[in-house]
């Protein structure tokens, strides 16, 4: 990003991206519902899914930017915004959050610097967000750090949990 | 297997017999364990024979509403010349329930199985396999599982060398409730925001992509590998109580349990002995408040009611709730039932799409309702108040998600009383001084 301006986008749909992309087409039988997985592809490829990211994907897939923007939102889990290098997940819907999920995800927020959820802490390190189930409420507290899902998480382990990521 | 416990001498594994085996993952060791032979004597039978051992057997869906899996399969058209399809619903988001994703971490093969033998009987060529996004690591055993189905040739044009196109598609979901319920889950494949349609036309008709679709729980399908293999009256022989809930169910327990975790009993197992003997009963000096057994969209039972309570479908009917998916919630007697209800109302409020006026605000207003009661802002009237927005909210939607939020607050609120009364009589002394 420059003051002036940003700078000119990077296609995203190049080299293995593009094979993985075009990989999906005859799984289906049209291009539409490649979105989702395109989608995906582009959260895996830079992390979030930007405007020009949008643009980029209704092209290939014959679709108008709006339509693709009106999908993406309808999704918690795609990403509109940057996050942090690793974000986390923690649920705290009633099977878990009877167990002590809530003071794991307090304990989440204090250790990772975030301040808030939904905050990414200021060294760019993690974002903490609250999530209703997460499939797996015999083994409270689970959580998600990027595609790591863990169980069974206490306000002990937290420290150790996040040392693992720099 | 009570996974992750041992499996429990008074449990009856067939789904969950060879959970926590990473062998059992594999092609060649699901082989070793009798894997695929089922598909193979499904290839040389008649789709409709196929339809007519699967409805003697009894089996009903596993994903909440237990639907005749055998009379769904037959509301499918028969040569229409159509593309036909199945989607496999592993969309598991209902909070209580978390059964699904050990049959696709240990058993995938059996899925894969389940599916395929399916597809024949519907006659659809292809399978999309619908994984909530926040399961990465089924997604990654069910990706292993079906790249080696296709390298051995089980799947594929020429399926096990039948001559016939038995093809599957792993979708990723993206974070979203609504996307389980089978309409919503048909939007979300073809690409669109996952907004439940409004039936007629029901998915035999017209489903995914405008097609013949019907619409399978994980569990559901994964039975009926067994059902082939060993037959119908075998199936439907497995029975504690009512002649029309046959087979296993795997029910997953959480909350004040000592042992949380998925268990697989016979239909008509006592609830009582589930939850004492099997996950061995409350934490020490502990008693039993209360129970959510079949995920959240279900009544709350009482002490009493789980007393003399068969699981399974009729019997939970009979005792004040619902069988649902088999996620059972387990409250001892430190809960706070309007806590908890209202984290429940909030779950649904963020997961309403919002398009049924009464499921949007009806949500939305029945968790502003429980948190001010919370915070001690409550008023007698308000119980009256959430009990009328609560049949606002129900039979009145295009889909139950509204109806499942009114489920824990009509009988929370008839059932536990108590609870509430405390909470309104714990009013703030600001508010007291105010009025
Ligand atoms: C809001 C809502 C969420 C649902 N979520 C799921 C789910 O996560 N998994 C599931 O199998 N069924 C779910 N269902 C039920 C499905 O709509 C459908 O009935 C089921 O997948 C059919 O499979 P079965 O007949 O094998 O049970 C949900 C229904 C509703 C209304
Ligand atoms: S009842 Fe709620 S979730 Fe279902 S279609 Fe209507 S608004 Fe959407
Ligand atoms: S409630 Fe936390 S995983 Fe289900």
């Amino acid at each position: 990003m420059t003051a002036h301006g940003t700078t000119p986008h990077q296609p995203i749909f190049a080299g293995d991206v593009l094979a993985k992309l075009e990989a999906l087409y005859p799984k289906y039988p049209d291009k539409r519902s490649v979105l989702l997985p395109a989608l995906w592809l582009v959260q895996e490829a830079r992390g979030w899914v930007s405007d020009d990211a949008v643009r980029e994907v209704a092209e290939r897939l014959d679709l108008t930017p709006s339509y693709v923007r009106g999908v993406l939102t309808f999704y918690t889990m795609y990403h509109k915004h940057p996050v942090g290098r690793h974000f986390i997940q923690v649920c705290t819907t009633s099977p878990c959050g009877m167990c002590g999920a809530e003071d794991v995800a307090r304990t989440l927020v204090e250790h990772s610097g975030c301040g808030d959820l939904g905050a990414t802490s200021p060294d760019g390190r993690f974002t903490v967000i609250e999530v209703e189930c997460l499939g797996a409420c015999g083994f409270p507290t689970p959580i998600l750090i990027d595609d790591d899902f863990i169980e069974s998480v206490t306000p002990e382990r937290v420290p150790e949990l996040l040392a693992r990521y720099p | 297997m009570g996974y992750p416990h041992p499996i429990h001498p008074r449990e009856t594994p067939v789904l969950s017999q060879h959970f926590g085996q990473a062998a059992a993952r594999t092609y060649t060791g699901w082989v070793e364990r009798g894997g695929y032979q089922a598909l193979r004597k499904a290839i040389g039978m008649a789709p409709d024979d196929i339809i007519a051992e699967v409805k003697a057997s009894g089996l009903r869906g596993r994903g909440g509403a237990g639907f005749p899996t055998g009379l769904k399969w037959s509301f499918m058209p028969k040569d229409d010349g159509k593309p036909h399809y199945l989607c496999c619903n592993a969309d598991e988001s209902e909070p209580g329930t978390f059964k699904d994703r050990e049959v696709m971490r240990w058993t995938p093969h059996a899925l894969i199985e389940g599916c395929a033998i399916a597809q024949l009987a519907i006659r659809a060529d292809v399978t999309y396999i619908y994984i909530r996004g926040e399961f990465t690591e089924p997604y990654h055993v069910m990706q292993r599982a079906l790249a080696e189905a296709y390298a051995e040739g089980v799947l594929g044009a020429n399926a096990l060398g039948s001559g016939k196109r038995i093809d599957m598609v792993i979708h990723r979901g993206a974070g979203a409730y609504i996307c389980g319920e089978e309409t919503a889950m048909m939007n979300s494949i073809e690409g669109r925001r996952g907004n439940p349609r409004i039936k007629p036309p029901f998915p035999a008709v017209a489903g995914l992509f405008g097609q013949p679709t019907t619409i399978n729980n994980v569990e559901t399908l994964a039975a009926v590998p067994a059902i082939i293999n060993r037959g119908a009256a075998w199936y439907a022989g497995l029975s504690l109580s009512s002649p029309k809930s046959t087979g296993t169910k795997l029910i997953s327990v959480c909350g004040h349990v000592q042992r949380p975790g998925t268990y697989e009993i016979t239909l008509g197992f006592p609830m009582k002995d589930l939850i004492y003997d099997l996950c061995g009963g409350m934490r020490p000096g502990r008693t039993l408040k209360a129970v959510i057994p079949g995920g959240s969209s279900v009544p709350i039972m009482t002490p009493d009611e789980v007393e003399a309570c068969p699981t399974d479908y009729e019997g939970i009917v009979a005792h004040g709730s619902m069988l649902g998916s088999g996620g059972m919630i387990v409250m001892d007697d430190s809960t706070d039932l309007v806590y908890q209800i209202m984290r429940l109302a909030r779950f649904y409020a963020h997961e309403s799409c919002a398009q049924c006026t009464n499921c949007r605000e009806g949500t939305a207003w029945t968790t502003r309702i429980l948190e001010r009661m919370l915070a001690g802002e409550g008023k007698q009237s308000d119980l009256d108040l959430l009990l009328d927005l609560s049949d606002q909210m129900t039979g009145k939607t295009i889909c139950v998600l509204s109806d499942s939020c009114a489920a824990p607050v009509v009988s929370g609120i008839h059932k536990f009383r108590a609870d509430f009364d405390a909470c309104l009589s714990r009013v703030r002394p600001a508010v007291m001084a105010g009025v």
